[in-house]
């Protein structure tokens, strides 16, 4: 039997009976449209998590007061609690070769008001003119603070445009007075937008200079924390380690055990995407139970058809059709199937995750890793479940199966 | 052609042991028209499966073109059906919802025949089997009883096989188109084709050469017919 007969027998049998072949081949596309759309989901939310992640600044290192205690997470450490960063503690990092850029930083919640009366909580950050080299982020309208304001302590505010909108709406707030914590500040510029990362919004934040927040808004003297922009990436490493060494002898502790945590951007990454991975998993194996179903779905009908077709299969014997013949030929039905399902199964779920986009704004990716995977899965399916039918129809005596009524 | 030595078939239900077939032995040469009459239960299809290597006996030595299939595996035999033997069923067995011609094709399609060539010799098969042209592309439910025995003849035929075994093949139609088919086998017959008919009607035994009677699983006649 040649393999364009098979192909040939395949179709036949499959278009005998087109209600039946479509209503099986539908669960096979709801499995693996399934699993394409829920992978995408997860890929594309993870996927929007590391670029948001990136555009927090390149090569940063974020040192923080306390202990980061392994397993627990960046969520519970202890910023705000402890006080051990200082402003001297700037120095001894840039001399540190590899720092292109220190950002130190005191941030806080304060209520705000507009001159108009709408107010709003934000977080507020002491920053320093560094601030936008070392965290990405530019000034679309007016300018940045500058040193000469640092030196003074001016009382001038860099908005977010998420707190520019709630403050001011759509006229401009360059200019403008706002009151933070009940102390006025003039509104010098606002930043461009970043867009949510999902966990915190970066467009939600008020600056101002660094001594002014210390000295007239907080009253305190530490820094919540300090940002690292480091010249190379393979220089991250290594940067991170002579600054533990250099912060521990400058805070006189043990390097092993030292009152401050340095993360550096791989470190956070890995976190959530350790997160985004456990989702996708997840999601993928919801998906594929009704992909099982659907297989299950084949074997059904594949043993129906063996049955249906015992009479055939005693002909096709008595003709001089082998047991190989009659196995392929009932596997390749069942692959035929499945293969079917499931190039209709990539278009629906590309599909579905396009409507997702489209509909919530949700990122979606389809990968080629995913429809690799669904085909295999489909192929696999086919043979998994095409296989017990096809040797049933291939060990039928031919001479009971002939007189099968 | 071939030749059956002391062939014996036993079939075990449980404890009890029912003996179809008992030690016999015949041969049938080329060109031969052999008619095996029985009542029902005498053995004669068991003996029809055996000869049409679709069974093995339980003892006793089978030649076929001078080989001996008798302990030849199951893929081995269906070898022997593809290339040498042709069926003819009393229930025509056609596919289904399936063209006459992709029908005949069939047993072209397990022989690897190539396909550029099976069309022509379906069509010359039907045509020796007496199908109408017309017919060629109906599905095979479309068809009259004797024009489906034809198409089955036709299938049987269109390998070329040493021999042809036909169980009952009148069975299902009635008696003048089952006289059409039985002038078909000994059209085919005179054609120089070899012909085992498996029947339990005297008449339809009478259009054969020789007739071999069957009763409880041995042969109780082996005559030639003079026409």
């Amino acid at each position: 039997m040649f393999i364009s007969d098979l192909f040939e027998e395949t179709y036949f049998a499959i278009s005998a009976n087109k209600t039946r072949s479509g209503l099986t081949i539908l669960g096979i596309v709801i499995g693996i449209g399934s699993v394409i759309a829920m992978i995408s989901i997860g890929q594309g939310a993870s996927g929007q998590i590391q670029s948001s992640i990136e555009g927090l600044g390149s090569n940063l290192l974020t040192i923080m007061p306390g202990v980061v205690q392994p397993g627990r997470g960046i969520v519970s450490s202890g910023r705000g609690a402890a006080e051990t960063l200082k402003n001297e503690d700037i120095e001894v990092l840039r001399s540190i070769a590899g720092v292109a850029y220190i950002s130190p930083e005191l941030q806080r919640r304060f209520q705000i008001v507009s001159p108009a009366g709408n107010n709003t909580n934000s977080t507020i950050i002491g920053a320093t003119a560094e601030y936008p080299l070392v965290k990405n982020v530019s000034v679309e309208q007016g300018s940045f603070i500058l040193e000469n304001q640092l030196r003074s302590m001016s009382r001038v505010a860099v908005l977010g445009p998420t707190v520019a909108k709630d403050l001011f709406a759509d006229s401009d707030p360059i200019g403008k007075t706002i009151r933070i914590n009940k102390v006025n500040f003039k509104v010098i510029g606002v930043l461009q937008a970043k867009g949510g990362a999902g966990f915190f919004n970066p467009d939600d934040i008020v600056l101002v200079p660094l001594t002014t927040m210390q000295k007239i808004l907080a009253g305190a003297d530490f820094l919540s924390t300090i940002a690292i922009s480091v010249q190379e990436k393979n220089l991250m490493s290594q940067v991170q380690d002579e600054a533990v060494v250099a912060l521990s002898v400058k805070h006189r502790v043990d390097p092993q055990n030292p009152d401050f945590s340095i993360l550096s951007q791989a470190d956070i990454l890995g976190a959530l995407t350790q997160i985004t991975d456990t989702f996708t998993i997840f999601l993928a194996a919801v998906a594929g139970i009704s992909l099982i179903v659907g297989g299950i779905g084949i074997m059904n009908m594949m043993m129906t058809t063996v049955t249906e077709r015992t009479r055939e299969i005693g002909l096709r014997k008595a003709i001089g059709a082998k047991r190989l013949d009659i196995s392929l030929q009932f596997l390749a039905e069942a692959v035929m199937l499945t293969f079917l399902g499931g190039a209709v199964g990539i278009i629906l779920g590309a599909g579905l995750a396009y409507g997702v986009t489209f509909f919530t704004g949700m990122a979606t990716k389809i990968s080629l890793f995913s429809i690799i995977l669904a085909f295999s899965v489909s192929a696999g399916i086919g043979i998994a479940f095409g296989y017990w039918p096809a040797q049933k129809a291939a060990k039928l005596n031919p001479i009971e199966a002939l007189r099968y009524e | 052609m071939i030749e059956i030595k002391n062939i014996s078939k036993i079939y075990k239900t449980g404890d009890v042991e029912t003996k179809a077939l008992k030690d016999i032995s015949f041969s049938i040469d080329d060109g031969e028209f052999v008619a095996i009459m029985g009542p029902s239960g005498s053995g004669k299809s068991t003996l029809m499966h055996i000869l049409g290597c679709l069974d093995a006996a339980t003892s006793g030595q089978y030649f076929f073109d001078g080989k001996d299939v008798s302990k030849f595996s199951d893929d081995e035999l269906a070898d022997i059906r593809k290339e040498k033997i042709g069926f003819v069923f009393q229930s025509f067995n056609l596919l289904p919802r399936t063209t006459v011609l992709r029908n005949v094709i069939l047993p072209l399609i397990y022989a690897n025949f190539p396909r550029e060539k099976r069309e022509e010799i379906a069509r010359n098969s039907l045509l020796s089997a007496g199908l109408d042209e017309a017919r060629f592309n109906h599905l095979s439910n479309q068809l009259s009883g004797g024009e489906m025995q034809r198409v089955a003849i036709a299938r049987a035929l269109v390998n070329d096989p040493a021999i042809i075994f036909a169980d009952e093949p009148t069975g299902n139609l009635d008696s003048k188109t089952g006289e059409l088919v039985m002038e078909t086998f000994r059209k085919l017959n005179k054609e120089g084709r070899t012909i085992v008919l498996i029947t339990h009607e005297k008449y339809i035994a009478e259009n054969a050469k020789r007739k071999i009677s069957i009763r409880d699983g041995e042969i109780i006649e082996d005559i030639i017919n003079h026409h």
